[in-house]
């Protein structure tokens, strides 16, 4: 079962966008800024039983319930050594919440259209399938993650 | 003002305001299908509700223009400003009826001939209104038309309108639903807030502060409150329009119906019964046409001329269940076939494949009809295609059983999505789970024993090869340990020393225990769904957040039993019954006193029912042969030979005294059975074979592997006293029947049981009505209860006051034994739910009774 429509061809095209930075994986990544609803620091997560390992668990925002996800397993990277504190970033699909779990949170920024580079082909799969493409900052590159993709998840993950 | 009446006149002007929106864009737009739809809707809604609500001058009109708009749709009529015109002149008029009913609460006098007239003019096509013509000049021609009517037909919507609107309107309010949601999300933010802060003063104490957060928090809990009433609805807000419905339905199809609404209390969310309302009243509309026979065919099928539409309404296990039950035909499995067949729904062979049930299922699929003909009471084409699908949209699911020539049930279950419900917190594996109340039956706490140790009435674990089951009174308990069952953690269920939390839980027919790590408070939970990447998961029926703004899981023992194949099946209902079946016929062993009377067979009788063993001088003996005395312990003894005759050549002899002295009710009575040579008492368990062909003996057993003639005491009792009844006859029918046997006298019972017995009854008996009560909580079943009058603690009227009031035995005969009865005792005795009366020791008189009583079929004693 799909949860979401992959996201649209479209929005492959995301050259000029602003984006909220963060790191997974000692990997700079960028997500739109329209699409961020909340940015939380270490928060109490509930693990939900027999859930996908993706789903970290759930967690009370101000009355609602949001599923956490964890970025490092979806993206299929080692988890974070030993309790380092992981802050959330929470968007919206399909009326529902859903938190990203990230190692750090950065600062906002429109990196300019010139350094937007596709997704190179010898992307490791798992990343390939989220990213959108790259920007190539001034001493680093920054994955803009496509998080329509990132949300659809299969139940038997 | 009737609530009816005021609910259609907020909707109604509602659908008006809507109507000369969408009037004036059909204008603009004359093949825009989706607003003209629109608008038929709208149109059809009102004349619908005028039919139900008795206002025919609005319905008449409505209809008439319902006509016009049905051609268009039907491409017969075009739209031209001419039609629309007309069509705006009646929604003008069926305004005006409209605010005349809000101030009168009745339809204003006159008529609308002219312009249903005009109306039907158009919607033959011969529309010659010219184009052009502003709505309200059409409307003035139309009224002048109309000439003859006293009062002023057309008020344009002017200031006097719009003020008597205002005036009418401010009852209630519409709100949406979004912004109810916002608000239950600001409260329980706001209750977790008021919950820090009274964290804080707590330890600052500050005098200053506790007062006004006093405040705080009571008008936090009512706010809290108010906000949650304002979404949930009783479901007889969704059923208000039935009764009417079914009324105007009995009128209209010549039929004779009547409507039973059970659980119209039930509350749901506001949003979930708007969501239900239509598919009900379709539901209901449909039993009604199609379900119920005329009176003609019911009188011929033996059935009363009356039909009856059930409808009942409950909570179960964190669902809503809606049923609609109707005592009709039932469905015509063959028809459904053949029509399955004829829409190409499905081939011959895949159909031979398919269960009746699975067939009957095809009156969900879209465009399938089984009326013969679609009467006017069916609607336009909206089918149970439509029900199922918005009954799915909600989540829930909708069952049906039929069974031809009894009736049809359509179950829906929906999910309580935003119900409240109560919920027990417990822990497993380091995580907090709520269980809904609903299905929690009992908490226990029980650990393993070891095998042979006493069964002391401890809840107690113990293992069927390594799987543990729980031993609850009396009754076997599946067990699921939470932690293995989420993966959370080992199982320690088998430790011997841990004794373990374990949660009593009812599916379905069935009950299993759950076992937990701890168990915290109930708490009232707002049930929210789970994230759609867990549905499915059926362990869970949502998630929560607590008190202390934690999110936990609700645990949905209907999927736990479902995941673990303990299923609330029919087959698992059998077998639960099987079981307890089994145990209530396992006989406990009997002291049976072993003895020899004319014949070599040795005899027996119950221990239980011997009082003494007595030798008895032969001198002592007196009187005539056959009416024998003795002396005994201060009174005559009556003594009865059991071979006929004494043999007075004996000195002594052995003689079986029966008593009744333990009796507070009967006088004292005994008895002296002279019998040849006492043998034995031996320990065994009684299984008598039926078929004694001699007087006074019940039957013969097997004894110490021994056949032995077990005696018929009563038979022996009636010897010696007259007034104790011959006892013979056997009964065939009712054999089997499970007898419940309720005495506090050890002797009755002993006396009784056999008797029971012998007639082909499975009986168990107990020595109180207490021990009888918890035999029903247990399940156990019972064709029918035999139960003594005079008993301490509980009497027997009593007893029978509770089990008819609450009990699942409450629709069981239940035969009062009383040792005298006069005629206000049997009327008090009746009144309080017994019934039959027998007086003790009429053996035959009990077994015609228990005959009767059982031959009459369950369903009609509950109807009865």
């Amino acid at each position: 079962m799909a949860l979401l429509e992959p996201g649209v061809q479209g929005e492959r095209d995301v050259a000029g966008q602003t984006l909220v930075t963060l790191i997974v994986a000692d990997q700079l990544c960028g997500v739109p800024v329209m699409s961020v609803r909340d940015i939380l620091g270490e928060q109490p997560i509930t693990r939900i039983p027999l859930a996908p390992p993706e789903i970290a668990g759930s967690l009370n925002l101000r009355g609602r319930i949001v599923t956490a996800i964890d970025l490092r397993r979806r993206l299929g990277v080692l988890p974070a050594s030993g309790g380092a504190p992981r802050m959330s970033v929470v968007t919206e699909q399909g009326g529902d919440l859903y938190a990203l779990l990230v190692d750090q949170v950065r600062e906002v920024m429109t990196p300019p259209e010139s350094s937007f580079e596709d997704n190179p082909p010898t992307l490791p799969p798992a990343w390939a399938e989220f990213c959108n493409g790259i920007y190539r900052l001034q001493n680093r590159l920054m994955v803009v993650l496509d998080i329509g993709r990132i949300l659809t998840l299969s139940p038997e993950g | 003002m009737d609530d009816l009446l005021v609910e259609f006149l907020t909707e109604t002007n509602e659908n008006l305001a809507e109507l000369d929106v969408a009037l004036v864009k059909l204008e603009r737009e004359p093949d825009d299908g989706a607003t003209l739809s629109q608008i038929f809707r709208l149109v059809h809604t009102i004349k619908g509700t005028c039919g139900f609500l008795g206002l025919p001058r609005l319905e008449q009109l409505a209809h008439a223009a319902e006509n016009v708009l049905g051609r268009v749709r039907d491409g017969v009529l075009v739209v031209t400003p001419g039609l629309i015109s007309t069509v705006l002149a009646a929604i003008d008029q069926i305004k005006f009826i409209v605010t005349s009913l809000g101030v009168a609460g009745l339809e204003p006098e006159g008529t609308d001939t002219a312009l249903i007239a005009r109306l039907a003019v158009v919607s033959e096509g011969e529309a010659s209104v010219p184009s052009g013509v502003a709505p309200a000049l059409a409307s003035v021609l139309v009224g002048a038309a109309e000439g003859v009517s006293p009062a002023p037909i057309l008020k344009p919507a002017g200031h006097e309108m719009a003020s008597v609107e205002g005036s009418g309107s401010n009852q209630t309010i519409r709100v949406g639903v979004d912004v109810l949601e916002d608000l239950m999300t600001l409260v329980s933010e706001l209750v977790l807030t008021r919950n820090q802060i009274l964290q804080l003063a707590r330890n600052h104490e500050s005098a200053a502060f506790s007062v006004p957060l006093q405040r705080l928090s009571h008008i936090t809990t009512d706010l809290q409150e108010g906000v949650m009433k304002t979404r949930m609805q009783p479901i007889g807000n969704a059923w208000a329009k039935l009764p009417r419905l079914v009324r105007d339905l009995t009128m209209e199809l010549d039929k004779r119906i009547e409507l039973v609404m059970h659980g119209a209390e039930t509350e749901l969310d506001r949003q979930v019964l708007e969501l239900v309302k239509d598919p009900l009243t379709h539901m209901v509309r449909n039993s009604a046409d199609h379900g119920l026979e005329p009176a003609a065919e019911r009188r011929a099928a033996g059935k009363g001329e009356i039909g009856h539409i059930f409808l009942n309404a409950y909570h179960e296990g964190g669902h809503i269940v809606i049923e609609v039950r109707d005592d009709g035909r039932g469905l015509p499995v063959e028809k459904i076939r053949a029509k399955a067949v004829a829409k190409g729904l499905a081939t011959e062979v895949e159909l031979s494949g398919m269960t009746e049930s699975q067939i009957l299922r095809f009156i969900f699929r879209a465009g399938f009809s089984t009326a013969a003909a679609v009467t006017a009471v069916s609607g336009r084409g909206v089918g149970m295609d439509v029900v199922k699908t918005n009954v799915e949209r909600i989540g829930g699911t909708i069952e049906l059983e039929s069974t031809v020539g009894k009736g049809t049930t359509f179950i829906i279950k929906i999910p309580l999505t935003l119900a409240i419900v109560s919920a027990l917190i417990v822990e497993a594996g380091g995580e907090r789970f709520a269980i809904p109340q609903l299905s929690v039956v009992e908490l226990v706490r029980a650990g393993m024993k070891a095998v042979d140790a006493q069964d002391d009435g401890e809840p107690i674990v113990q293992l069927i090869d390594q799987t543990p089951v729980l031993r609850l009174r009396n009754r076997l308990l599946p067990l699921i340990n939470l932690n293995t069952l989420l993966h959370l953690g080992p199982d320690r269920t088998n430790d011997t020393d841990a004794r373990r939390f374990i949660v009593v839980a009812q599916v379905g027919a069935s009950l299993l225990g759950i076992v937990v790590d701890r168990v915290f408070d109930t708490e009232e939970i707002v049930v929210k769904p789970v994230a759609p990447i867990m549905r499915h998961v059926t362990m869970f029926s949502g998630n929560t957040i607590l008190g202390d703004g934690s999110v936990i899981m609700i645990l949905d023992t209907n999927g736990i039993a479902r995941a673990t194949g303990i299923a609330g099946t029919a087959e698992a209902r059998r077998a639960s019954e099987a079981a307890v079946l089994a145990r209530t016929t396992v006989h406990e062993r009997t002291a049976i006193l072993l003895f020899r009377a004319g014949g070599s067979a040795p005899k027996g009788v119950p221990l239980g029912l011997v009082a003494r063993l007595e030798e008895i001088e032969t001198a002592a003996i007196e009187g005539m042969t056959g009416e024998e005395v003795t002396q005994y312990r201060g009174r005559l003894m009556p003594i009865v030979a059991m071979s006929g005759t004494l043999d007075l050549g004996k000195p002594r002899q052995s003689v079986l005294v029966f008593a009744d002295a333990e009796r507070r009710l009967a006088h004292d009575r005994c008895m002296g059975l002279v019998v040849d040579e006492i043998i034995d008492v031996v320990e065994d368990v009684v299984n008598i074979q039926l078929g004694a062909e001699r007087r006074g003996i019940l039957g013969r057993a097997v004894i110490a592997e021994k056949a032995t003639e077990i005696i018929d005491t009563s038979y022996w009792l009636t010897q010696a006293f007259a007034d104790w009844f011959d006892s013979t006859g056997r009964i065939g029918s009712t054999v089997g029947s499970r007898l419940l046997a309720v005495d506090d006298s050890a002797f009755f019972r002993q006396l009784l049981e056999p008797s029971l017995v012998a007639a082909g009854y499975q009986v168990t008996s107990v020595g109180s009505a207490a021990a009888a009560l918890a035999l029903a909580e247990t399940g156990a079943r019972f064709d029918a209860i035999v139960s003594d009058i005079e008993m301490p603690d509980m009497d027997g009227i009593a007893f029978v006051s509770r089990l008819r009031s609450s009990s699942c035995w409450s629709t069981l005969p239940v035969i009062a034994l009383t040792g005298l009865a006069t005629p206000t005792q049997v009327e008090a005795g009746r009144a309080a739910g017994f019934t039959d009366y027998v007086r003790k020791f009429e053996r035959e008189a009990l077994l015609a009774s228990l005959r009767q009583c059982l031959a009459v079929p369950t369903e009609n004693r509950l109807l009865a």
